[in-house]
């Protein structure tokens, strides 16, 4: 099979409001900074995908206003995906290895800051019978940590443990929030936003955008690029009925981890949308792991730009294997509450 | 039981809130239309002028950072003539939609044509703002009440062509 490696990411510095500046004026700068690092022009990507939400903009087609970021004159190969833009990345992928590109541009950004991101999120659920209840995200992560509770999986001494972890690791990526971790005691006071989560355990509001090149081994070659190979790349749903899900399980990615033949014993590092501390003491028991050997980037609790923190997984697990001290790395981006899609993806570094 | 002219269902209305943010060059277009003045920005790789200004030149993909003060008077680029009425909307069809070309500008935008027969105007037909008294004026391209015809002669079409340099 073709081979299909990551060759550059660029992450913005994340912000808790980006306050005047708009979307296009997010993802600029990272485009550039993606192309500059791979010596590549906008001339070479044959394909460019983005992920966005309309619903954070509050715009019908507003992600076709990120356009404007890149140079979208014609003829041009794009297209958009209402998702997380690691689901951009797999749309990219699938089109490298058709033989449809060789250099693809993935971009996804998103600012929270703007609308009430609980509500917005709420209008993301299934339209009949739970959206109408607006159970916002919070609620619904909640639900998952009291059956893991119930379940004996988890502690609010757990939770704490994956809060402090994500401010620690954080001090590895520069585009993070600089979070100070309360005390255990401090957290064990903290008001409850929906039992058993407080504010600590909740990924803060972000602004931001990141952008990833992908590319084929031939356009490796050609323009002399540094690949990180996508060894492996899937993702699975849950069903978007809560009722029918057992939420102290995270089906599809065990389903994944079988399909995929990935073997938790020869992956180093481990990067995982987890937004909510619950979810971090989760994936760490079903990625076989310590709180603190997950997420060396902070995760999403240290800086959750929507629609962006899905890619940034695959480009921290880029980052850490380009410094040299891994070769195998899991990234883990999801979509959905509590956990319900998911993909993974499994890089390699060719030394 | 319910009598068929009852409802048996729930209406409501999904709302939601946003502070939303026009981007910094938008901003300034808007800031300073509350002037009374027109500004676009334009793209120091290929020279076009946009207004209103997205900040960006989606040909060059680089940010548009050149400032430019422009006129209040253009052309029509494209018209349509509305039939239909829009709910909330003050003026009585029929009246036109254009695409107004101001001078010096590479992109149009939307606005009205008054002060003249529907059936009377044409691509290439020269106009100008007329602008609500100044007390009025707003962060808002509704400061132009809408555009009018100059009588001066009509330019031709092929002249706005944009040829990046």
């Amino acid at each position: 099979m073709k081979r299909i490696g990551v060759v550059g990411y660029s992450q913005n510095s994340i912000k808790s409001d980006a306050g005047a500046a708009n979307e296009v004026e997010l993802i600029m700068p990272v485009v550039h900074e993606v192309l500059a690092e791979t010596n590549l022009t906008q001339s070479n990507i044959d394909f460019t995908c983005s992920g966005s939400c309309d619903y954070l903009q509050g715009a019908a087609f507003a992600f076709v206003e990120g356009l404007n970021a890149i140079q979208t004159y014609p003829p041009i190969k794009e297209s958009h995906v209402e998702m997380d833009a690691a689901w951009a990345l797999y749309e990219s992928y699938l089109r490298i290895l058709s033989g449809d590109a060789e250099i693809a541009l993935i971009y996804g950004f998103g600012k929270s800051s703007p609308g009430n991101l609980d509500q917005i999120m709420s209008l993301q659920l299934d339209p009949y019978y739970v959206a109408p209840l607006w159970p916002d995200r919070v609620n619904l992560a909640g639900l998952q940590a009291q059956s893991m509770m119930q379940a004996g999986m988890l502690t609010r001494e757990d939770m704490h443990a994956a809060v402090c972890a994500s401010a620690h690791n954080a001090k590895n990526n520069p585009s993070a929030f600089n979070i100070d971790p309360p005390s255990l005691e401090e957290y064990l006071a903290s008001a409850m936003i929906s039992s058993p989560l407080t504010k600590h355990d909740c990924a803060p509001i972000s602004d931001g955008a990141s952008a990833i090149i992908i590319a084929s081994e031939d356009a490796c070659k050609k323009h002399n690029l540094d690949p990180i190979w996508i060894e492996k790349i899937g993702h699975q749903v849950d069903s978007s009925n809560l009722g029918f899900r057992d939420l102290t399980l995270v089906k599809p990615v065990s389903d994944l981890m079988n399909k995929l033949d990935i073997d938790l014993n020869t992956i180093d590092i481990i990067e995982t949308q987890a937004q909510f501390s619950h979810e971090v003491v989760l994936m760490s028991q079903i990625f076989k792991r310590t709180i603190q050997d997950i997420n060396l980037s902070g995760g999403p609790l240290a800086g959750n730009v929507m629609m962006a923190a899905g890619l940034d997984t695959i480009g921290h697990t880029y980052k850490f294997l380009k410094s040299h001290q891994h070769s195998v790395a899991l990234a883990h981006a999801v979509s959905g509450p509590c956990l319900q899609h998911n993909l993974l993806a499994c890089l390699r570094s060719p030394l | 039981m319910n009598n068929s002219s009852e409802k048996d269902y729930f209406e409501s209305l999904i709302s939601l809130e946003y502070t939303h943010t026009a981007g910094s060059a938008t901003t300034r277009f808007l800031e300073a239309v509350a002037e009374g003045k027109i500004v676009g920005q334009k793209c120091l790789r290929c020279s076009a002028v946009y207004v209103p200004p997205r900040g960006s030149c989606p040909r060059d993909g680089v940010p548009t950072s050149e400032e430019v003060t422009l006129t209040d008077r253009g052309c029509v680029e494209s018209f349509t003539v509305v039939h239909i009425p829009i709910p909330g909307n003050p003026i009585e069809p029929p009246f036109v939609s254009a695409m107004i070309r101001l001078d010096g500008a590479n992109i149009s935008f939307l606005h009205l044509i008054q002060e003249i027969p529907v059936a009377e105007i044409r691509i290439g037909m020269r106009v100008e703002a007329v602008w609500k008294p100044q007390e009025e004026w707003t962060t808002s391209l509704e400061n132009i009440k809408w555009f009018k015809p100059t009588g001066e002669p009509d330019i031709k079409p092929e002249s706005l062509i944009f040829k990046p340099k």
